[in-house]
């Protein structure tokens, strides 16, 4: 299929999000799809693993696309913001590092430019960037369908590979993430096969809080993604870095119980044993990382 | 299945056509449009030569409806030299030796069109993650990064 063009489709453009559900209930599941950046949307439609009837485009749908900073309320993120403009925002690199880190290693500038953090979600894949950091930090989306509105953490949004929860008729409008406490801060770190443009082998994302001298880890969060069908969070690993100085030892010691309680697969990126060394590689790495982090601030 | 009215800017011109939702820019670009400086290759988002620069940002035009580029600012490679004229960014790339086949070099002008508009003194590093998105089979891109480092300052902007 050297020429890939679009298959052909019925286009609508909703300007509201009860008309775009209206739209997706009249179809039926499966016959129309919903779309924002297309940069997975179209790649599948192009080699015609999926050709909906009817694509619904939600750009034309307004206020999903900002990037907003409420001491109480927290930090929203439009579905439909790019992963350029949250490259590009000060919000994000002040007061969300790893979601920042994550998104400076997703696909190129251009992808980026189109590219929304709700499709990368609702995509689903294992590699997912923005997924282990939005869990990190806590965050949850806000799903809008036929039966109205619905919260759910992001830590619970990935049923298994390719698949999250959302239902047919419903739209990922929001991320919320609750303002990170002070004396934290966290790290996304992507092993790659290359150095861009790439899918990830083995992702890990931390959120460390310090105690008020910065020195004693009080709480920790450390996520892992493309080692499983879902993102998983290393709870055992969590576990025996708190009340504890982030040193070499204590850092490669989380990694080494994060590795081991992790069974990757082998793919066409990595082996299932390569990926298990890795994530106590770069466990370890993305602790001393985080760690560094707060002692410079 | 109807055609659709769309409005598209590009290079500062204006074009009123009849496009089917399911044609991507790139092909309105060069199949109706006649702009044919704009490349089709990977068609699916890998490797930029189909880049062009969308109200200010890179974007690959093979994943871009066209239908969703009205009431948007285009610009392709063509609107970059002013008739014989070059632009900065083009005359260093060919005094530099970065053209050989040359279907990579519109993609890749356009990448660095829009990074050194934001950065005019770029690293080493920099101008290589700026053309991360664009791949090329023939140079191996010593001469392209070698001619975004040298591109004069305050010239790219034009």
């Amino acid at each position: 299929m050297f020429i890939k063009r679009m298959p052909k489709f019925a286009y609508h453009a909703p300007t509201s999000l009860s008309e775009a559900i209206a739209l997706m209930e009249e179809y039926g599941p499966k016959k129309a799809s919903l779309y924002a950046g297309g940069t997975d949307l179209f790649v599948a439609m192009k080699k015609r693993g999926y050709t909906p009837d009817a694509l619904i485009n939600l750009k034309s749908i307004e206020g999903l696309t900002g990037i907003d900073f409420d001491a109480q309320k927290g930090i929203t993120i439009g579905g439909l913001a790019t992963l350029g403009d949250i490259a590009r925002s000060e919000i994000v690199k002040q007061h969300l590092p790893p979601l920042w880190d994550a998104v400076q290693v997703m696909a190129s500038v251009q992808i980026r430019n189109l590219a929304t953090i709700g499709g990368n979600l609702c995509s689903a894949w294992p590699s997912a960037d923005t997924a282990p950091p939005l869990i990190a930090l806590g965050a949850s989306v806000k799903l809008h369908g036929a039966k109205g509105e619905r919260t759910v953490l992001v830590e619970n949004y990935f049923a298994r590979a390719g698949k999250s929860v959302i239902e047919p008729d419903e739209i990922l409008t929001q991320v919320t993430i609750p303002v990170p406490q002070l004396n934290s801060t966290g790290t996304y770190l992507k092993l790659m096969r290359r150095n861009a443009m790439d899918l990830s082998m083995v992702g890990v994302a931390t959120l460390l809080v310090l105690d008020s001298d910065n020195t004693v880890c009080k709480d920790a969060l450390i996520v892992l993604g493309a080692v499983a069908p879902t993102p998983v969070r290393a709870l055992e690993a969590e576990k025996i870095i708190v009340n504890k100085a982030i040193d070499l030892d204590v850092a490669a010691q989380a990694g080494q119980i994060a590795s081991d309680n992790v069974n990757p697969r082998t793919s066409i990126r990595a082996s299932g044993e390569y990926r298990k060394e890795m994530v106590a590689v770069q466990v370890k790495r993305a602790l001393l990382t985080s760690y560094a982090r707060l002692q410079k601030s | 299945m109807e055609e659709i009215e769309i409005q598209l800017d590009v290079n500062d011109k204006k074009y009123q056509l009849k496009v089917a939702p399911w044609r991507t820019l790139v092909e309105v670009l060069r199949e109706s449009l006649g702009l044919m400086g704009t490349k089709k290759s990977c068609c699916e988002g890998e490797c930029g030569a189909c880049t062009v620069i969308l109200d200010g940002k890179s974007v690959v035009s093979c994943l871009l409806l066209a239908v969703d580029a009205q009431d948007k600012k285009i610009t392709t490679i063509e609107g970059l030299s002013k008739g014989e004229t070059l632009h900065p960014i083009q005359e260093s790339f060919l005094k530099h030796g970065a053209v050989q086949c040359g279907f990579c070099t519109p993609g890749m002008v356009m990448s660095a069109k829009v990074f050194l508009d934001e950065n005019e003194k770029p690293t080493l590093m920099e101008a290589r993650q700026a053309i991360a998105g664009n791949l090329c089979r023939c140079t191996g891109y010593q001469h392209i990064i070698n001619a975004v480092m040298d591109v004069p300052e305050k010239t790219a902007k034009k």
